[in-house]
């Protein structure tokens, strides 16, 4: 029996399609997320609207707070480590979370490198804005990936941005000649098999989810139609006036995001969704976008 | 043969995939109107308790998947698909209770413990977070082994599977439960 294979990391991120993963920063709200039908939960101290608001540097969670998460669901339980910082990373493994987000919600460890992910048992998802940069966390040993869009805003604009990037950039590669690959590679700044696999397949090779900004039932539908395979809910939930009812519509929503009757339905008296910030509104030096391309 | 893939959450487009391999007419099933005309169903993997609620939320497709296996249909379910059509799961009733089964979710332990394993008759094994099965009904045949336990069971119609035929390329778990279209209409026999 051979644990933790490639295989075995991209099955569960495959398990997780159709699925909304909700952050969550104590066991109460995990229960209330696992109740709702959330497919995970990630585990944090601070949702990232409150990171926003109260700045200072972010780090992965205290271990005991993430413990009790997972003592509370059945459900995989996802949590954070800085961008580079292998070490808190082998603390998330040693802690036994099933899937760890190197994510520029934290603020990064290494200003050069990220986690060389292929030396871990647990699998990883990464944040990117486009195709060039989803490849290198790909080349990296990533097992997901997910939209950066500009967490903790409420606002959906980023991650439709990079959810729409990608797919562009999906479509021409298959377009191009074989000839054409080794400078597409270049532009991109990915390696040239995976740029040679994806042309091939016209797909990449791990599932891809949005995060970044999701806040109502619609916004989760809205990023399954741009191509998303499921979806991270970060403030949005746990941030608005009734997070169990708004955790059950989001659910509600990325099953049935073909049917407009369904999300009607779903949309009905949630309450007040988080108020949010615009992302176009951003100080450069407040888009977290940006970190670790 | 029409197959209809549960498709509330989980990993649908593999089975989807495989049935289309096998020549059959593969249909995604989130509501009650969807079941029409479908002959086979398969429940996914995926996380059963967000299965399971989105079950509960759609009355109507539940009962038609209900009819389904009550009039003999063939079913596949794997993982999570297993656990909501297990008598008995973690000592408790099951969702749908088709299968007269025990399982233990996440049997194995967290995501840490999933594993590639090959079975006792030479199956490549893809285990995910997976269920363990600990109490098999007289009804229920033993089809494949783990160093002796159960990861494949067959009652009747109904074929239940710990781990996920559909991630590998191997599509004999789907064949052996829908029949192989195309080589019913002599396309010949090379599925492998």
């Amino acid at each position: 029996m051979q644990k933790s294979t490639y295989a075995t990391k991209i099955g569960l991120a495959e398990m997780l399609k159709g699925g909304v993963i909700m952050d969550v920063v104590d066991a109460d709200q995990a229960r209330v997320a696992e109740e709702a039908g959330a497919a995970a939960v990630m585990a944090l101290e601070r949702v990232p609207a409150q990171i926003r608001a109260e700045g200072g540097v972010a780090r992965a969670s205290d271990p005991s707070r993430i413990e009790a998460i997972q003592r509370a669901v059945t459900i995989p339980v996802m949590a954070k480590c800085r961008i580079g910082h292998l070490m808190e990373a082998r603390v998330l493994e040693a802690l036994e979370v099933d899937f760890i987000d190197e994510s520029e919600v934290l603020t990064p460890a290494d200003l050069a490198h990220h986690v060389d992910k292929h030396a871990f048992e647990v699998p990883f998802v990464c944040g990117c804005t486009d195709l060039g940069e989803a490849l290198r966390r790909i080349a990296e040993g990533a097992a997901m990936l997910r939209t950066k869009g500009e967490a903790g805003t409420g606002d959906v604009s980023q991650a439709v941005t990079h959810l729409r990037k990608i797919e562009a950039q999906l479509r021409r590669l298959g377009g191009l000649e074989p000839e054409q690959l080794v400078a597409e590679a270049r532009t991109l700044g990915a390696p040239l098999e995976l740029v040679r696999q994806v042309a091939a397949e016209g797909r990449l090779p791990v599932p891809r989810f949005a995060a970044g900004g999701i806040a109502t039932p619609a916004d989760a539908a809205l990023c399954m139609h741009l191509g998303a395979e499921a979806v991270f809910v970060g403030s949005g939930i746990f941030l608005s006036s009734d997070p169990p009812r708004r955790a059950r519509a989001i659910v509600e929503a990325v099953t049935h995001w073909r049917d407009p009757r369904a999300l009607a339905e779903a949309s009905r008296g949630l309450g007040e969704a988080m108020r949010g910030t615009e992302a176009s509104g951003l100080a450069p030096e407040a888009r977290l976008a940006g970190r670790g391309a | 043969m029409r197959v209809g893939v549960l498709a509330l959450q989980g990993g649908v487009a593999p089975h989807v995939a495989a049935a289309r391999a096998l020549g059959h007419d593969a249909v995604e099933l989130r509501r009650a109107a969807d079941a029409r005309g479908v002959e086979g169903l398969v429940l996914p993997g995926g996380e059963s308790t967000a299965q399971r609620r989105l079950l509960a939320a759609q009355p109507g497709l539940r009962d038609a998947i209900d009819r389904l296996a009550r009039w003999g249909a063939p079913v596949l379910a794997t993982c999570a698909g297993l656990v909501l059509i297990a008598r008995e799961v973690d000592g408790g009733p099951g969702t749908l209770g088709w299968l007269d089964v025990a399982v233990r979710r996440n049997g194995w332990g967290r995501q840490r413990d999933s594993a590639e394993a090959v079975a006792d008759d030479g199956a490549p094994l893809v285990l995910i977070r997976a269920p363990r099965i600990v109490r098999v009904g007289p009804a229920v045949e033993v089809v494949r082994a783990l160093a002796g336990e159960p990861v494949l069971v067959r009652q009747g119609a109904l074929v239940g599977a710990t781990y996920h035929p559909e991630l590998t390329a191997d599509l004999r778990v789907h064949r052996a439960v829908f029949g192989d279209a195309r080589a019913e209409a002599g396309a010949g026999a090379d599925v492998q």
